[in-house]
Parts: structure tokens; sequence; C-alpha cells
């Protein structure tokens, strides 16, 4: 009996070490490796570029789109109630497309189906601004998504793909957030490249932009050849990093150079 | 493992930029003298600012060139007769010198404006506040402002 | 369709300063960047800006494509009595944006 439970308790302990070992001890956000003038201007929601983008959102949730019988608080009601938590549990398995969907690839799939308008282009500004608004409602909440069941193979697609050297670089993500994050590369400090605060306004886009617009950008970064805005290794991506912040806080709308 | 060559280059490009730490805002330098900005020279027309009471705060390293928040202040006391009637911003290297101008129509007790800026590369900017009795002050602050360590193309 | 988010800190004391920011949403083209077809982008940047004290001018700015995309400002203005703030912009393109916002003095 003694010996049964000993055992039982090496198997968990090797099993633990196994699973923690893949994410990071203690995912920092973005926001520990920046500037105290980054970090400033995410604190202050008037000085934050995104919150135009938020505030936009608010407005495009209360409108009805051209031709279609409701607005999205036409059947949602207010956001702040309803779309509490949800982008924390983004990216997520969806029944009805039978495929994980990003936040974005979310609500283009009630705009076309219970709007029945035409989904709107990734990084257009009226997408921009109803995800980050959504997400926004979520702002303070941990990260927390699902990666069983229907969501597992995604989820093992995205975590083969950031360990996977890309580009005339032939760089992995893992080499650069996990081996070298804190570590200075020219004048800038690489972090651990967490998802938490997408959309965030990005001082080098004068935008705001999506984490896929981020994901693709590092590609770029490496010399590789950008996977196409809405690809599915992008949404892969977004899976896995999103386990592997948890349970960071969702930031939206952060701020980062 | 980062190659071997990315380590080198990595060592060849820190070496030329030399070792830069992140500080916090910096004020500005009361005796630095002012960089000849002809934009500058023409607005002061041979007159010489006082210094002490204008504050220029900027970040030592910018994040991005493309916004570097900014801060200007002066300090009272103001009377009816001598009151901040403008502030004026001139980059040194930026295509467009005048950066801003600010003006007071209304006296305020507290001069103060913040704003982000874009800085084309490291340089100095300057401040020039002008007051209602025709009195100048000014202060310098110099950025340094870097290429991104990764290009985005996104 | 002009977003802007004004914020006046309390509390307003007459004749005192209070803070007034507004952040507005505007690209800011420089006019020195060119588009992908490698085509110059036409400058486009709000030059002036101005704010109103129950309709007098209390601040103003002229700005240039030195001021960072989304134009951030934070300045003061001296309370006198109740009533509104009201913040205008013009563009190159000639574009207006106008925003508002009440001012409670007490008393």
């Amino acid at each position: 009996m003694t010996r049964g439970l000993a055992s039982a308790a090496i198997v968990m302990v090797v099993y633990a070490a196994c699973a923690s070992a893949q994410r990071s001890e203690s995912p920092r956000s973005g926001l520990t490796f920046a500037s105290p003038e980054i970090r400033a201007m995410q604190a202050d929601d008037v000085a934050n570029p995104g919150m135009l983008w938020v505030e936009r959102g608010s407005r495009l949730w209360q409108a009805e789109p051209d031709g279609a019988a409701k607005s999205c608080a036409g059947c949602h009601g207010d956001a702040a109630t309803a779309m509490r938590g949800v982008a924390a549990r983004y990216p997520a398995w969806d029944a009805g497309t039978a495929a994980v969907l990003d936040l974005e690839a979310r609500i283009n799939s009630c705009r076309e189906r219970r709007q029945e308008r035409p989904a709107l282009p990734r990084e257009s500004d009226e997408l921009l601004a109803l995800t980050a608004f959504v997400a926004h409602q979520s702002r303070g909440m941990p990260v927390a998504v699902h990666i069983d069941g229907p969501a597992s193979a995604a989820f093992e697609r995205g975590r083969a793909l950031y360990r996977t050297r890309v580009g005339q670089m032939n760089l992995a993500c893992t080499q650069c957030h996990d081996d070298n994050a804190g570590k200075r590369l020219l004048a800038e400090t690489i972090s651990q490249g967490q998802p938490n605060g997408y959309p965030a306004y990005r001082l080098e886009w004068q935008s705001l932009g999506s984490l896929q617009r981020r994901i693709r950008a590092c590609f770029f970064g490496v010399r590789a050849e950008m996977p196409a805005p809405g690809a599915p290794e992008l949404t892969d991506l977004e899976l896995y990093l999103a386990w592997r912040a948890q349970p960071l806080p969702v930031e939206t709308p952060a701020v980062r150079r | 493992m980062i190659t071997r060559a990315i380590q080198r280059r990595r060592r060849r490009l820190l070496q030329m930029a030399g070792a830069l730490a992140a500080v916090p805002f910096v004020p500005a330098s009361a005796a630095a003298a002012l960089p000849e900005i002809p934009a500058l020279l023409t607005y002061l027309s041979g007159r010489t600012p006082g210094t002490g009471r204008l504050t220029l705060d900027l970040p030592r390293l910018a994040d991005n060139g493309l916004a570097v928040p900014l801060r200007m202040s002066v300090s009272g006391p103001f009377t009816p007769t001598s009151y901040v009637r403008s502030l004026q911003l001139f980059s040194e290297a930026n295509p467009v010198p005048l950066m801003a101008a600010f003006e007071f129509p209304a006296p305020v007790a507290r001069v103060e404006i913040e704003t982000r800026v874009r800085l084309n590369g490291t340089q100095r900017v300057v401040a020039i506040a002008t007051f209602s009795d025709g009195a100048l002050q000014a202060a310098v602050a110099e950025v340094e402002v870097t290429a991104a360590a990764c290009m985005d193309g996104s | 369709m002009p977003d802007a988010r004004v914020n006046l800190a309390g509390p307003v004391r007459r004749g005192e300063p209070f803070e007034v920011r507004i952040s507005i949403r505007h690209a800011m083209e420089t006019g020195y960047r060119v588009d992908d077809a490698g085509r110059p982008v036409t400058r486009n940047v709000i030059r002036a800006f101005v704010c109103r004290y129950n309709g007098a001018d209390v601040f103003s700015a002229q700005l240039s494509s030195g001021i960072a995309a989304n134009p951030y400002l934070r300045f003061f203005v001296t309370a006198r009595e109740s009533g509104e703030l009201t913040f205008e912009w013009t563009d190159d393109a000639g574009v207006r944006g106008t925003e508002r916002a009440a001012v409670v003095v007490a008393t």
C-alpha cells in the first residue's frame, strides 16, 4: 500500500514537472519589460491611444450595420456584463464552425451568421475596434483557455510551430522569448512574447493592431515569409501563446513599442 | 540556441551603439548651449533666453522615435504683467524644425503641457517660453533614438 | 467621424487651474512615407487646435508632422464660471473635428 502510494506520488511529481517545463515558470507581461514611458501610457486611459479604438468599438457595438436586423447590443445587451470574461477564454473551439477561432474570427462568425453581413477584413479599423472593445471587457481577468478535447490538435500544432526554426535567421520563437527573454537585442529588451495585451497599440504601427499582426511581424523579423492574415497556423500559435500566458491578466488595450 | 552569426552581429551592433542603459526622464540641463537651429535663431532674433524657469522633460532613450512623450512646464510666480504667452518646440534634426507652438490667450497659473512628439533620429529638442513682457526662457533636452531591433513588415 | 477622448480632472475651483486632457484619433500623416507601390502618401496633419471656455479661447496649438499620430495634449485652464469647454481642430485636408466637455465649478 505504501509502495503503491509512493510510486503514484513519483509519477505525479514527474508528470507535473514535465507539464510545467513546457511553460514559463512565471509568465511575465510585456509591461514588466517595458520602459516607464510605455507603462505610464498604458496605465492612463486618456493617454492610452488604444482606448480610441475601444471607444469606437463601443459605438459599433450599439450601431446596426447597414441592412442588418440587430446590432451587437440588440442580442447581447450591455457588453460590460455579456462580454465579461469572454476574451480571457479565447482562442476557443467553436462548435458551429468546427474550428478553433480567435476573437476576431468569432466576431466575424457572429456578423455573418447572426447579422447576415459580410465578414470584416482582418486589420480593418472596424474589426480592430470591435475586438478591442470586447477584449477590454475582460481587462484584469486571468487568461484561461481550454486546450483539451477538440482544441487539442490546434494546440499541439501551435506548440510545435513555436519551437520550429523559421526564416533566413533560422530562429524559433522559443529561442528569443524563452531562452533570451530579459536580454538586450540592440537597444531593446527581449520580452517573453506574451499575447495578453492584444489588440495593442504599437508605437511602431502608429495604430492599434491584432495579435496576428504582431506574430506576422515577428516572422518578418527573422526574415521568414509571413503567414497570410487569418492563416490557421496563426490561430494555432495564438492558442498556444494564450495557454502559455496563463494566468496573466488581459491588458487590452496594451501599449507596446 | 542563438547562432554564432547572430552573436557576432549582436556584439558588433552593441559596440557601435555603445552602452545605452535605459534611464528615466532626465530634466534638461539649464547650462547646455542652444543648438543653432535656423528657425530657432530667426525666432530669437538675437535675443538670449534665460534659463531656470522652463523645464523640458523627455526620456533619455526613446522607445520609438514615432511617439516620444514630452512635458514642458514653467515655474511661477506669474503676475498680471509677466505671464507665459506661448511655448514653442524646436527640433534639431526633424524635416520640420518648429514642431509645435502653444498659446495661452488666457493666462493660467499652472503652465504645464504634455504631448507626444516624433523625433527623426537622435537629436536635441529646444523649448522656448515667451512671456507677456517679452522675456524668454529656454530649455534643451537630448534624446537617443535608435533603430528597432527587429524589422516589422506587417 | 472624429474620435476623441476628453478628461477634465477635478475638483474644479473658481480661480484655480484645472487639468484638461484630450486624445484625438488622427494618423498625422507626415508626407514622408511611401506606400507599397512606392508612391508618396500625402501629408495630412492636424494644424490648428483650439480650446474655448464658454466661447472664449483659452488655449491653442499649431501642430506639425513633428507631433505623434493620435495626438495627446495635456494642459491647464483657469476655472471661472461653470459651463463648457469646446475643442476644435482642423487638418491639412480641411477636415474639422470637435469635442466638448462640461465644466462644473465648485464655488
